[in-house]
């Protein structure tokens, strides 16, 4: 592998490493495990653990996806691998 | 006009429309049949990818599933939609990159190996067929509910429909035809639940509607729902648990990675311009799945409480549930409770004989409660409810116009037959391209491709008719196995293909084996040696769940990680991949450079 597509792929894991992280902290770890001491916190007529496992943690599976396409559309930009 | 009627209009309007898409949108060629040209945008093709996802059990069942379990119900709801996460991010771009039409050629280019291409062919063939088998039943029921025609008369008008746009239009016909159902489907599916919400609390948004307060009253909606149900000596809903936390935990991650490893899902991302589209392609499926998932809490829980309300209507007048006439006469029940009841999804049995309905938590530990309910002369509950028809028969028990209740119907016919053309044609692709082109034939011309591959679709569609008509016992079980089969053979070797160069045929071989041996074991103690009645072994290891108390569906995760662990043990013991394996990985990581989709 050449140098410059070592780092890009270096870049790109760590991006995902973030990405995933912040997607099993929401999915696993604040909707299910840690869901009923969060259920003391209201959200308008929600208990919050209840809202993040049932509305929330869904909004934030869509935003994950799409940011993570900007920011990989900018690492690929940046070490110059994109599509023409 | 009678709800008949209305019906027959809705439901013939909705298949007229599929067909006229499939005349205007047929295959010319290979390329148009696997892979709709590759032209396919990304809101197009997400678009169609969620009604492909979304099956009869997502638009039927889910939301009744979420009513029985409550806060347990989160485990479909981010189970469904968590993969997609993993899917655009590990595995949807480098397979576009990777640039074939089928997940098992994959496995043999990569793996440089037959042999795990087999194993692919295997896993693919077993996860659709068995999901297969839903979809048909799905349309049979749909069929003799609404239309009034029996439910073989149904799975033959839905074999026919979908002969007609996925032999002729391939993978472009159906992508155009499931963008047409993605509209019917999620229609059908807000409309009930904006007129319920605006009914209950007064707000048109389902998902402010649930969180709000009911109107006329200063309680909310999930207050007032905990409250009835606990007075029937229900759990709580907004705390229920599924089982354990641990086995919430693995039964979520197993619908995550089996989603993300599910054949006809992946496929769906080689249809795309380019591995940017793919990226985003994704995005918009799940935005699109959202958008009727995020609303499936709202239909649970609020049919739930119309359901509670209906049956012990003393909830709402402030009567204790232990006075007699807390209950409804089953002489009054309404006219929809004695619909279903034909169906046999619904039964009422008087069994202590007093006249009304008693419709409560016969297996509740409170004692106090217990001791209630038997000075109240109940003997036990009376009325049960098959959670599929929770969407069903939402708009009837909320009493809402017949027009609504046909485009139901519509909708769930739309779901069942849109899952029901992105299975068969990755099951017909699987078959022609991978095991008669791949294998067998390996000299064939294009166009002999696409005939063979118009007549393993054929095939399949006869075979999936067949197995609707007759379905084996096991139907409703299986959806476990191909979510497990997915997660726990299929994921790890695709991900492991592109993030692992080093990996080799061996290490991916014995992992994909290990992994699906410990799936099939855990699930075959539980439903039965390949589903036969009566050969469950969990006996032999001290009872249901006996492993840390997960239920089978929640085994995929498990199988997962020791797929991961042999394949990573395996291959260190055997040698590298060759050098141009190495490198074909290192170019599936760069986005620059991805082929247009040939037609080989």
């Amino acid at each position: 592998m050449k140098k410059d597509d070592l780092a890009y792929w270096r870049a790109t894991v760590r991006l995902l490493s973030i990405m995933l992280f912040v997607w099993f902290s929401v999915a696993i770890v604040l909707s299910i495990i840690l869901a009923p001491i969060l259920n003391s916190i209201k959200l308008g007529g929600y208990p919050l653990g209840f809202w993040l496992a049932q509305q929330g943690s869904m909004f934030i599976f869509i935003a994950l996806i799409f940011i993570y396409v900007y920011m990989i559309g900018k690492i690929d930009r940046k070490f110059d691998v994109h599509e023409e | 006009m009678s709800l008949q009627l209305t019906t027959y209009i809705i439901v013939g309007l909705s298949f007229l429309l599929y067909l006229l898409i499939a005349v205007w949108s047929r295959a010319k060629s290979t390329k148009d049949y696997y892979v709709a040209g590759g032209e396919v945008g990304p809101v197009t093709n997400g678009m169609a990818t969620a009604a492909g996802w979304m099956s009869a059990a997502s638009f039927i069942s889910m939301a009744g599933m979420v009513a029985n379990m409550g806060f347990g119900g989160s485990v479909y709801l981010m189970g469904w939609t968590g993969g997609y996460v993993l899917l655009a991010l590990l595995l949807a771009p480098y397979l576009r990159k990777f640039g074939k039409y089928t997940v098992p050629h994959f496995f043999r280019d990569r793996y440089y190996s037959k042999t795990a291409a087999i194993v692919a062919v295997l896993c693919l063939l077993t996860a659709s067929i068995t999901y297969i088998i839903g979809q048909m039943t799905g349309v049979g029921i749909a069929f003799s509910r609404f239309i009034g025609v029996s439910s073989e008369v149904g799975i033959y008008i839905g074999m026919a429909i979908v002969f007609a746009y996925a032999v002729f239009g391939g993978q472009k016909g159906i992508t155009y035809t499931q963008v047409a159902q993605y509209i019917v489907m999620t229609t059908a599916f807000l409309l009930p639940a904006i007129f319920i919400s605006i009914q209950l609390t007064g707000n048109p948004v389902p998902h402010l509607g649930l969180g709000a307060r009911l109107t006329g009253t200063d309680v909310t909606m999930l207050d007032r729902l905990n409250q009835v149900v606990t007075d029937l000596g229900f759990k709580e809903y907004t705390t229920a648990v599924a089982g354990s936390t641990l086995n919430m935990v693995l039964f979520t991650l197993s619908l995550m990675i089996g989603t993300a490893g599910l054949p006809h899902v992946i496929m769906r991302f080689f249809t795309v311009s380019s591995v940017k589209a793919a990226r985003i392609s994704a995005g918009w499926t799940l935005f699109f799945i959202a958008i009727l998932y995020t609303t499936a809490p709202a239909v649970g829980a609020m049919a739930k409480y119309n359901l509670h309300r209906t049956v012990t209507p003393g909830t709402e007048q402030n009567i204790s549930v232990f006075e007699p006439e807390a209950h409804l006469e089953g002489a009054k029940r309404p006219d929809w409770m004695k619909r279903w009841e034909k169906t046999g999804l619904l039964t009422w049995d008087d069994k202590n004989q007093d006249g009304r309905i008693q419709y409560y938590n016969d297996k509740s530990n409170d004692a106090a409660f217990v001791k209630n309910t038997e000075a109240a002369g109940w003997a036990g509950n009376e009325l049960s409810v098959n959670a599929d028809i929770i969407v069903l028969a939402n708009p009837e028990i909320a009493m809402l116009p017949a027009w609504i209740i046909a485009l139901v119907a519509a909708g769930g016919l739309a779901a069942a037959l849109s899952t029901a053309a992105g299975l068969l044609i990755a099951i017909s692709s699987s078959i022609s391209h991978d095991l008669i082109k791949g294998m067998i034939l390996p000299s064939q011309s294009e166009k002999s491709e696409l005939v063979v591959s118009k007549i393993s679709m054929a095939v399949s569609i006869i075979i999936a008719g067949w197995l609707g008509l007759h379905p084996p016992g096991f139907a409703a079980q299986t959806v476990a196995l191909a979510f497990g089969i997915a997660a726990s053979s299929l994921f790890p070797a695709l991900m492991m293909g592109i993030f692992n160069k080093k990996m080799n045929k061996q290490g991916a071989i014995a992992g994909m084996l290990c992994g699906l041996g410990i799936t099939l074991f855990y699930v075959f103690a539980h439903k039965g040696i390949l589903f036969i009645k009566g050969t469950e072994f969990t006996h032999l290891f001290g009872g249901d769940n006996f492993f840390l108390g997960i239920a089978p569906e929640a085994i995929g995760s498990v199988g997962a990680i020791v797929n991961f662990i042999v394949a990573w043990f395996v291959n260190r013991f055997t040698p590298e991949p060759p050098e141009f394996i190495q490198v074909l990985v290192e170019g599936v990581r760069l986005p620059r450079g991805a082929t247009k989709l040939r037609g080989h």
